[in-house]
């Protein structure tokens, strides 16, 4: 049998690759949120068949009653430990950069160093906050010193190695061409370390969260201008349980959105180069 | 235009008992004299460790020599090598235009100020359409192109190339053989060819430098007469059996014993 010339031609195997497609672009959404509501529907079932008093464990919807009740608390709370987060981000970025940077110019510094960033980062920032807290006058500063302890060291790591591992016949390229340190760098280096610094940077992101909100935990005064897990200590004195909750979502929604956001600008950034944001064609 | 015989070009790089020893006692290359003349195309060819690679360091001056001098005419300049790698080793994040643009920006000069060019160089290479394109979206042979077309943008007094089609098909290889002839042919320039094909050597070149391992030596030099262009008749011709037969008995000597 011939091929008629304007038939598209499908076999059993292209249509179970097609099936397959279409089960992956629903499913990776659907299932997800069918398991979400089998739980919250156990969880709420979990409540009143065993008739656990609110002040245990609240059922979904009045966790939701809170979040919206107490949303404008929450919410400056919210705005308080994203703003640590944030800040110590951005130092977590310029530091790690920079010190990757300086220690791939000079193997000096890298000896010297490289064994005290291992240290700090080793440590558990649980026990090195309560110091900080001695030491530093503002609550602010410190929070954020913490937040930034947790959160440099995958981004120097990542960079430092992404800065190494320039193609090595590229390198040998920019000696013949006689380029300066600072053209190898910016021209050679810096985009051969990009892809590593984005994933030290997704990592990082979630991090500067954890150590935003563990350095709460650990400095733990309230009033105003308080952050998410403050919010959450507060809560639990008070038998609060419901706002527990909800602060806790928020938390983990803010977790998620970082990680989203950064995923996002890496994808961004490498879409058109990078092997990580190809999609193969078979 | 036919380039003036061999001894009448003007000279570009000499190179005068050249020897290259590694901790001080592990010889990559021994005593290698090498004198390279405007328009040359000359091969360096031999087995793995013969200090082929090594030769083409020093020259590119990657690395220094132990003992020996390498001499470039009237001086070393701003604009002596472009070089082409086994990998086409293009800077993946830039595309077609902007990795031939890397000699010159190197050296300062816009993109506007050497656009021109930067064309020529990718016209020549067949890839003018190709300007905007990632080096990912590229066969492996129009990587090598692109390659080529960086080393030579630049006009530069010689062109080292390390065995540049090793890694690719031999369709792909024996187009790539022809394309650079024309270039060749069109441009003049001088090119120093590292491969361990004999024929893909005989195809080329105006001269062949055979050489040994253990430790690397240059163990003849092989005259190929044969008139540039040349066509894909001269791969049949009996000229060219004769000359790789030639060739590959100085490199069955160069090896001595069996490998």
């Amino acid at each position: 049998m011939s091929i008629a010339e304007n038939q598209p031609l499908f076999d059993a195997e292209d249509l179970r690759r097609q099936r397959a497609a279409r089960f992956d672009r629903f499913g990776k959404w659907l299932l997800p949120v069918a398991v979400m509501i089998a739980l919250i529907w156990f969880w709420d079932r979990l409540v009143v068949w065993n008739e656990i008093p609110h002040f245990i464990l609240p059922r979904p919807g009045l966790v939701l009653e809170t979040l919206i009740k107490d949303w404008p608390m929450l919410f400056d709370a919210l705005l308080v430990t994203l703003q640590i987060t944030m800040m110590a981000l951005a130092v977590a970025v310029i530091g790690g950069v920079g010190l990757a940077v300086a220690f791939t110019q000079s193997r000096l510094v890298e000896m010297s160093f490289y064994p005290y960033a291992v240290i700090l980062q080793v440590t558990p920032v649980v026990s090195i906050a309560p110091l900080i807290f001695i030491y530093v006058d503002s609550r602010t500063a410190g929070l954020l010193i913490c937040a930034w302890l947790v959160a440099f060291f995958p981004i120097l790591a990542n960079t430092t190695l992404g800065l190494n591992s320039a193609d090595h016949n590229l390198r040998d390229l920019f000696r013949i061409y006689g380029a300066t340190r600072w053209q190898t760098l910016r021209y050679l280096r810096l985009p051969s370390a990009l892809p590593y610094f984005l994933g030290g940077l997704r990592i990082a992101g979630g991090l500067a969260l954890i150590g935003a909100v563990v350095a709460e935990y650990v400095a733990g005064t309230g009033g105003i201008g308080s952050g998410l897990a403050f919010r959450i200590l507060e809560a639990g004195y008070r038998l609060n349980i419901p706002r527990m909750f909800a602060a806790l979502i928020l938390i983990a929604v803010t977790g998620v959105v970082i990680f989203a956001g950064l995923s996002f600008l890496s994808h961004m950034l490498l879409r058109k180069w990078h092997e990580s944001a190809l999609k193969r064609e078979t | 235009m036919k380039p003036p015989p061999l001894g009448q070009r003007p000279p570009v790089l000499d190179m005068s008992n050249v020897t290259k020893t590694f901790n001080g006692n592990v010889v990559a290359l021994r005593d290698m004299n090498l004198s390279v003349n405007e328009g040359d195309f000359i091969s360096l060819l031999g087995p793995s460790g013969c200090g082929k690679s090594t030769a083409l360091r020093l020259i590119a001056g990657l690395s220094i020599p132990s003992s020996g001098r390498i001499n470039w005419a009237g001086g070393q300049s701003e604009n002596d090598l472009g070089v082409v790698f086994q990998e086409p080793t293009l800077m993946p994040w830039a595309t077609v235009a902007q990795n031939v643009w890397l000699p010159f920006r190197l050296k300062g000069k816009s993109y506007a100020s050497v656009k021109d060019d930067i064309m020529e160089a990718l016209r020549l290479v067949g890839l003018e359409k190709f300007l905007e394109a990632y080096p990912r979206e590229l066969s492996g042979g129009m990587k090598m192109r692109v390659s080529i077309a960086r080393a030579m943008v630049t006009k530069p007094r010689l062109i080292l190339m390390d065995e540049p089609f090793a890694a690719l098909d031999e369709i792909t290889r024996f187009r790539l053989n022809n394309d650079l002839l024309a270039l060749k042919s069109k441009i003049g320039c001088t090119v120093i060819f590292v491969t361990h094909s004999v024929f893909e050597s005989v195809f080329l070149s105006d001269r062949i430098v055979v050489m040994a391992a253990r430790p690397g030596r240059v163990i003849r030099e092989v005259q190929v007469d044969a008139p540039y262009p040349r066509s894909e008749e001269f791969r049949t011709s009996a000229e060219y059996a004769a000359l790789c037969r030639q060739t590959s008995e100085a490199l069955h000597d160069a090896m001595g014993e069996p490998a």
